[in-house]
This record gives structure tokens, C-alpha cells and sequence, in this order.
């Protein structure tokens, strides 16, 4: 009798990690995360946008790591974003550009590096010189009204 | 005032009664065959509410979310929904009130009909301390038993809401598991929402217990201890889950 109910237990307790498994496994972002090292590089950008921590750094659209730490300089009024990079992609080129972009049309904010063709390579805790902002949709609209009324202005009626 | 006083003496015995189980505690390791057959009383009987119920829960989910992402054109996010709501709240919180209702009603019976029938002070004639022999076993086996069924809750959650969202939906199978796996962090998440059913495991069967040992030992007694514990702790999980929730998703 008492020999089933240890096995009953067993069972339970062994559905439970199993659980507890798939949730860590399947249902979460454990199994993408790479266990290999990181390197740090930091840049600096005048308008991070919608970017946040653990947003992702992408390069030719493939995750290679994410955002660690935002800051504020406010010597340069600067935002200054330090980024995690897996190890294994560790070959850049010191005059990578990074660039804040929207996945899709109202997506999440990543961080794209476009490798350049210096032969030096970016070192850990270096940072990117070459950097552009994220694109404010209401700053987007509005420069495009103001060209519209230039031309306006400018037709030869 | 006279209710206030009351109350807050059986607060504080209900806290001294915890001190002496977790003072108990370490004996059974002595006599963990005590503990095993709790947990098949506790976690077992109480595992095949906890699949009807997670797997429903999750498909009616799915069907609710879906229902509402499709006017977005968002049904790709339906699985990061599903698994959230479940993996943060749903999966802790419903196991706890099911627990509560399936588990904690049965100790506070069981307990208290021992006092009525006078075993517990039987026990003690006999010099066997009650609270070690009786009373922690049952308390370390709720504890153990709330997170395992809480992460079977979840799990067959998502599992439910897949068979509802792709099976049935038609929202890409691929899409589900990969917005899932970018979206939720194995730790802020997943970890937190273990974090949750460990304090609410805690706090169930400490009122199970506390409720049957405290009862007045006649019938009536036993009955209304029971649906005290049921009452009780089903509002001191969610009351829990509320502060637990603000603390750790800010």
C-alpha cells in the first residue's frame, strides 16, 4: 500500500519538474540565451526613442545580444546605451555604425550594428563612434508637413 | 473593540503556532514517510483539478484573446499573452483557490475532527507532540505541494491554449512559440511566479492548519473552521497576490 503511494508521489513530484522544465525550456527565453560570454561596447545617441533594456542588438537582422544599461550624460546630453554582445560575434570593425530601428511599423526598438571596413576591431568596454538616432514618428510627420508647405509656397501658380 | 481584541488574539496565536511547526520542521526529516503520504493526500488527490482546470483555463484563453487580437491583427501575440497571463497570475493564484478549496478545506477537516474526537489530546497523553507528529507534516506537505501544482497548472495552461490557438484558430504554430521565447524572461517571469505560489503554499496551509487546530471542538465547529480556511485563505491570496504583483512587476 504504502509502496503506491510513494510511487504516486514520485509521479507528482516528477510531473511537477517536468512542468517547471517546459515552462523554464519551452515557455521562456532561457533556452535562448547563450551561455558563452560577453563583450561590452557602449555608444552614444542624441534620441534612444522607445529603446529599453533587454532590447535587442541586432546585426543583418540576427540577435547577437541585447541592451544592458541606459544612461544620461548630462555633460554632452547624451544618451549613453551599453549593450552585451555574445562572445562568438566578437569580430567588428572599429567604425561599426550603430542605429536604432523599429521592427515593423509600430514594433519594438532594437539597436542595428552595420559592420564598416576598419581592420581593427571593436575591443570590450570600447565605444562606437558612429551612431544614428531613432526616428520620432511625430518629428517624422511634422518635417514632412513643413516640406509640404514650402512647396506650397514655392508652386508657380 | 471586543471583536478587534479577538482577532488579534488569534492572530498572534496563529503566530505562535507557526513558530512551533517551524520549529517541528526539522524532526521530520527523520520520519519522512509522514511527510510522503501528505503529499499524496495534499498534492496528489488534488493534481487532477489542477489539469481539468489549467487546461480549460488555458483554452478559454486562448479563445477570449484571440476573439480581441484579431481586431488588431495580432493574433501571432496570442501565445506571449496566454503564457504570461498564466505564467505571472492566472497559474498561481487559480491553483492556490483550488488548492485552497480542494486541499486546505480537507486538513482543516481532517484536523479538527481529530480535536473533536479527542486523538490530538490522545497523542499528547501519550507524550507524542501533536504539532510534530500531526500538524507539520501536513504543513511542510501543502508547502512542497502549491508550487509543483502551480507550474502543472501553467504548463498545461499553455498547453490548452495551443490546441485552442493553433489547432483550432489557425494562429501559426511557429509564431506561437517564437513570441513566447523572445518575449518572457525565464526569471522575471517565470521565477517570480514560482516565487508567488511558494508564499501562497505558505500561507494556505498555514491557515489549513491553524484553522483545524484552533476550532471548537464540536461538529458545528468543524464546519465552520473549514469554511474559514476556504474563505480566509482564498483572501489572503489574492490580497498577496496584490502586493506580491506591485512589488515585483514595477
Amino acid at each position: 500500500m504504502f509502496k503506491s503511494i510513494e510511487l504516486s508521489v514520485g509521479i507528482f513530484v516528477g510531473a511537477g519538474l517536468a512542468a517547471l522544465f517546459m515552462l523554464a525550456m519551452q515557455a521562456s527565453n532561457l533556452s535562448s540565451l547563450s551561455s558563452d560570454g560577453f563583450y561590452e561596447v557602449s555608444a552614444r545617441f542624441d534620441n534612444i526613442g522607445g529603446l529599453r533594456v533587454k532590447s535587442a542588438v541586432k546585426v543583418s537582422g540576427v540577435k547577437v545580444g541585447q541592451v544592458k544599461e541606459i544612461d544620461y550624460d548630462s555633460s554632452t546630453f547624451e544618451a549613453v546605451v551599453t549593450m552585451q554582445v555574445e562572445e562568438k560575434y566578437s569580430q567588428f570593425p572599429r567604425d561599426t555604425i550603430a542605429s536604432i530601428f523599429t521592427s515593423g511599423l509600430l514594433g519594438e526598438q532594437y539597436v542595428a550594428l552595420e559592420p564598416g571596413g576598419d581592420e581593427k576591431l571593436l575591443e570590450n568596454q570600447s565605444e562606437i563612434r558612429l551612431t544614428q538616432s531613432a526616428m520620432v514618428l511625430e518629428q517624422l510627420i511634422g518635417q514632412f508637413l513643413f516640406s509640404k508647405a514650402s512647396e506650397e509656397k514655392d508652386a508657380p501658380f | 473593540m471586543k471583536a478587534l481584541i479577538n482577532m488579534l488574539t488569534r492572530l498572534g496565536r496563529g503566530s505562535l503556532f507557526l513558530i512551533k511547526i517551524l520549529a517541528g520542521i526539522p524532526q521530520l526529516f527523520l520520519r519522512f514517510n509522514l511527510v510522503i503520504r501528505q503529499v499524496y493526500s495534499v498534492g496528489v488527490q488534488t493534481l487532477l483539478i489542477i489539469l481539468v482546470a489549467g487546461l480549460f483555463v488555458g483554452m478559454v484563453l486562448a479563445l477570449q484573446l484571440h476573439y480581441t487580437l484579431t481586431t488588431f491583427g495580432a493574433e501571432d501575440t496570442l501565445g506571449l499573452l496566454v503564457d504570461l497571463s498564466l505564467v505571472r497570475e492566472l497559474g498561481p493564484v487559480v491553483a492556490a483557490l483550488l488548492f485552497a478549496g480542494r486541499a486546505g478545506s480537507a486538513l482543516t477537516a481532517e484536523i479538527g475532527l481529530m480535536k473533536a474526537t479527542e486523538q490530538l489530546s490522545g497523542l499528547e497523553m501519550m507524550a507524542v507532540d501533536p504539532i510534530e507528529r500531526i500538524i507539520a507534516p501536513r504543513f511542510l506537505a501543502g508547502f512542497l505541494s502549491l508550487p509543483l501544482l502551480a507550474a502543472i497548472f501553467s504548463a498545461v495552461g499553455i498547453l490548452g491554449g495551443y490546441m485552442v490557438g493553433v489547432d483550432l484558430l489557425g494562429v501559426d504554430s511557429g509564431a506561437f512559440w517564437s513570441q513566447i521565447q523572445a518575449k518572457v524572461d525565464f526569471y522575471d517571469d517565470v521565477l517570480n511566479g514560482v516565487i508567488k505560489s511558494i508564499v501562497f503554499g505558505f500561507i494556505v496551509s498555514w491557515i489549513a492548519v491553524f484553522e483545524g487546530y484552533d476550532c471548537v471542538p464540536t461538529s458545528e465547529g468543524v464546519a465552520s473552521a473549514t469554511t474559514r480556511t476556504v474563505v480566509h485563505s482564498s483572501l489572503a491570496v489574492l490580497g498577496m497576490d496584490f502586493v506580491l504583483t506591485a512589488i515585483m512587476f514595477n
